[in-house]
């Protein structure tokens, strides 16, 4: 499922004291079954420019075509677009409001018109998806979970719409990093398996890193770089200027290249970097 | 959707309006709408459109963004109207099927009407031209000066401010929500009244499941900085009256006056 982004802008109150431009003449295409990071610093337009992608904003200015076809335009059927977009908004878990999680799950699927036996199916499939045991879960309230499972119940409320592509805003924002790793490794196998098309907004460098196969750096409603990792991180100053950073163990791999002007400094995960460091190690002792 | 309600937001230029001390503007309101009651023939509205004219001019706010207030009430005019126009007995002008519109019917319908509009736009104009903080430190102090309810003032205002204070915050955790069940596939404009209301479930848990949520944290808070209500509080700014208050005290008078003596036109 490709989307492609044409000369995307929007305008939040236009025409009153309060009028600002949140995205500014934005194009990009996005490939099918694509893994992208987005990032950005608060206030850049990833929030809008996400919700454009399901047709929960209309653009001021500007097209967006999912597959080919136009999303605002009036012959699209704006449910079959939400349906293929899967959009988790942070805190998902806010959203929860059934008696039961298996209730609230299939709140989707039947919002789709499907059969019972078929949202059943779906909500199961969707629950063990993201790690929970469904004869467990099924019949307690979403309140009584702890943050971490509500937040997979939520996401397992939008998977359970069998989405082609998968926006997600920073699902592992206030999760504790075994709750955080997790997560992500749902989204991540749920990408190799199925091949969805997964948009993921954070701000943590070191699990974009980790995932993502390309990123797309916002600033100021635009789009500053669309890019691989690889190529994105080399530009540590231009992502400082606009507020962002490389992850961490960039910055290691830079001073270590002080030290030593053969080391690779353009790595960007704690695995490439351990490779790396014994490359270095074995190389000091043969010399 | 909901960022299109004007009653109650602030609208902020530099005007005169925008300057004068929040008790005068309440003070003015409260009177204009006395004033309002007051009028019995058309030279009295004549009397508060110039009023409110000059006021809006002055205010430096556009008429239309004025006039928005009034298409939320659009409906409830319209009843008013239609109510008045049918039911007054008096001598019949129109005959509309089994209905009759009597003279009178239609005096009164656009009596109601204007009376409606200007009760609006003049509160709005009020709003408009106050912060909430500024307005419930006029209420504080307005609510002072009565005996009996002084004790009681500084917690009323403190209410009305955490409830100002939490208009947006909820405005904006109901779009995110709706957002949310929207991207689920929640449909919220279409089917019956029952279906609707139906719908609205989706939307209503949550938004009070985080309403008791933020009042919790909020009390917590307080409490976390020793905040113990009215007991001997100081305040940071006090609120003083200007010279320009006086001037507005005049012409508001003077204006209320005018309008007042158009009953003996």
């Amino acid at each position: 499922m490709s989307i492609e982004i044409k000369n995307l802008s929007h305008i939040y109150s236009q025409g009153s004291p309060f009028e600002s431009i949140a995205l500014d003449d934005i194009s990009a295409v996005i490939d099918k079954g694509s893994f992208i990071g987005l990032i950005g610093h608060t206030g850049s337009g990833k929030s809008t420019f996400i919700q454009h992608l399901n047709v929960l904003l209309k653009p001021t200015m500007g097209q967006i075509f999912i597959d080919g076809i136009d999303i605002n335009d009036k012959s699209t059927k704006v449910k079959s677009i939400r349906q293929k977009v899967g959009l988790v908004f942070q805190y998902p878990e806010h959203q929860l409001f059934e008696e039961t999680v298996e209730k609230d799950v299939a709140f989707g699927p039947e919002n789709l018109g499907l059969g019972d036996a078929e949202i059943k199916k779906r909500v199961k499939d969707a629950l063990t998806m993201v790690g929970l045991d469904y004869d467990k879960i099924k019949d307690k309230s979403p309140f009584e979970l702890s943050g971490g499972q509500m937040r997979r119940v939520a996401i397992a409320g939008v998977l359970a719409m069998k989405p082609s592509i998968l926006i997600l805003d920073e699902p592992t924002a206030g999760l504790d990093p075994r709750g955080r790793d997790d997560i992500l490794n749902v989204i991540s196998e749920l990408h190799r398996r199925e091949k969805i098309t997964v948009i993921l907004v954070s701000h943590s460098m070191e699990d974009i890193a980790k995932h993502v196969e390309k990123i797309m750096v916002m600033f100021d409603g635009k789009i500053k770089i669309f890019d691989t990792p690889q190529n994105v991180f080399s530009q540590v100053d231009l992502l400082e200027n606009i507020g962002l950073a490389v992850p961490q163990v960039t910055y290691l791999m830079r001073k270590l290249k002080e030290i030593d002007p053969l080391i690779d400094q353009n790595i960007y995960t704690v695995q490439q970097a351990k490779e790396e460091i014994i490359r270095m190690m074995r190389r000091r002792k043969d010399a | 959707m909901l960022k299109d309600v004007t009653i109650g937001q602030y609208y902020p230029t530099n005007s005169f309006i925008h300057k004068l001390d929040p008790r005068t503007k309440i003070h003015f309101t409260f009177l204009y709408i006395i004033a309002l009651f007051t009028i019995d023939n058309f030279y009295g509205y004549l009397a508060a459109f110039a009023l409110l004219m000059g006021i809006t001019l002055v205010s430096k706010i556009p008429v239309g963004y004025i006039l928005r207030g009034i298409k939320g009430l659009v409906f409830i005019i319209l009843i008013t109207v239609l109510i008045n126009l049918f039911m007054t007995p008096g001598t019949p002008k129109f005959e509309i099927w089994r209905l009759t519109i009597t003279e009178e019917g239609l005096e009164i319908a656009a009596f109601m009407a204007l009376r409606l509009i200007f009760l609006v736009t003049g509160t709005s104009i009020m709003t408009l031209t106050t912060s909430p903080i500024a307005l419930t430190d006029g209420i504080e102090y307005s609510l002072r000066s009565i005996p009996g309810v002084k004790k009681y003032a500084h917690e009323l205002a403190m209410m009305m401010t955490i409830a100002l204070r939490f208009i947006p915050t909820l405005m904006e955790e109901t779009d995110r929500i709706m957002k949310a069940q929207k991207a689920r596939g929640a449909d919220l404009e279409s089917g019956n009244l029952v279906q609707r209301a139906k719908n609205l479930i989706p939307i209503l848990v949550p938004l009070f499941v985080s309403a008791f949520r933020r009042a919790d944290e909020l009390a917590i808070a307080m409490e976390a900085r020793c905040y113990r209500g009215g007991h001997d509080r100081t305040r940071l700014n006090e609120l003083k009256y200007n010279k320009r208050d006086v001037y507005a005290y005049f012409v508001i008078l003077g204006m209320m006056v005018a309008i007042f003596a158009t009953r003996w036109l």
